[in-house]
């Protein structure tokens, strides 16, 4: 499941990228921080033998969705957040602690999975496999998902007009 | 020996902080930014999965996962961006105007 080297380096990116989304006082650089973490998990996603699920990571997350994000961030020119005020800062050590206990829970939790089947065929992600399969067993799915994103569009004209 | 519990509590840790951004945030653009972080690492466990077990149906849910995040992700900075416009604040503890 992909060299250790290669591994390690990129779930250091991805880490060290959420972090930064997470700690970054201003906006613009949460949202390039995240960029970078995407960018890390979609290699993660080769390593994982999912080469369409990467493609499609890089294009809507990275050329899409951030792209979107750096408009609005733009557009609406907010100031960077004071993330150490007062109040601030008992509820950044209970939200610290609850996810650290949350961390402990889950970590736990992968400790004690049973083991997977010991010889699952190989498969790889390719788009000719997943294409396959979604217009197939998968096609009612993809058409409501269609719908969705219909609403989505719709609802963003609605909502970002000038008079509610 | 890089096995699917690697994966697992990377995943782990990357929602983690995620959770951690939701919660000690409270520009709503920050909010939105860390849902997605939430988002990739349940995907990212799902992916894994898909390769431990075989199974494509991982991959597939995957992919539904990021078109609901795309349709979220809209409506969302619409509402972000209909906030600070209307009421001038992007503040998720000012915005109370629905609480009783």
């Amino acid at each position: 499941m992909g060299h250790p080297i290669a591994f390690y380096t990129l779930s250091f990116l991805c880490v060290a990228g959420a972090l930064g989304v997470v700690l970054a006082r201003h906006p613009v650089y949460a949202v390039l921080n995240l960029v970078t973490a995407l960018f890390a998990l979609s290699g993660l996603f080769l390593l994982l033998n999912a080469p369409f699920v990467a493609m499609i990571q890089i294009l809507i997350y990275a050329g899409a969705v951030l792209v979107l994000f750096l408009f609005v961030v733009m557009l609406l020119d907010l100031e960077p957040e004071h993330i150490l005020r007062m109040k601030g800062k008992t509820l950044q050590l209970t939200g610290t602690l609850l996810g650290l206990f949350f961390l402990w829970q889950v970590v736990a939790a992968v400790r004690t999975l049973a083991p997977a089947a010991k010889n699952p065929q190989p498969i790889t992600g390719t788009t000719e496999a997943i294409g396959r399969l979604l217009f197939t067993q998968y096609a009612l799915p993809f058409e409501v998902a269609s719908v969705l994103l219909l609403v989505g569009v719709i609802g963003a004209v609605v909502l970002a007009k000038k008079k509610l | 020996m890089i096995t699917l519990n690697h994966y697992l509590i990377l995943s782990a840790v990357l929602f983690t902080i995620g959770l951690l951004g939701v919660v000690t945030r409270r520009n709503v653009i920050m909010i939105l930014l860390s849902l997605e972080i939430l988002l990739s690492a349940a995907s990212l466990s799902l992916v894994a999965f898909s390769m431990a077990l075989g199974d494509y149906a991982g991959q597939m849910t995957v992919f539904f996962v990021m078109i609901v995040a795309a349709a979220e992700v809209t409506v969302g900075l619409a509402i972000a961006l209909g906030l600070v416009r209307q009421a001038g604040k992007a503040n998720a503890d000012e915005v109370r105007d629905l609480k009783w």
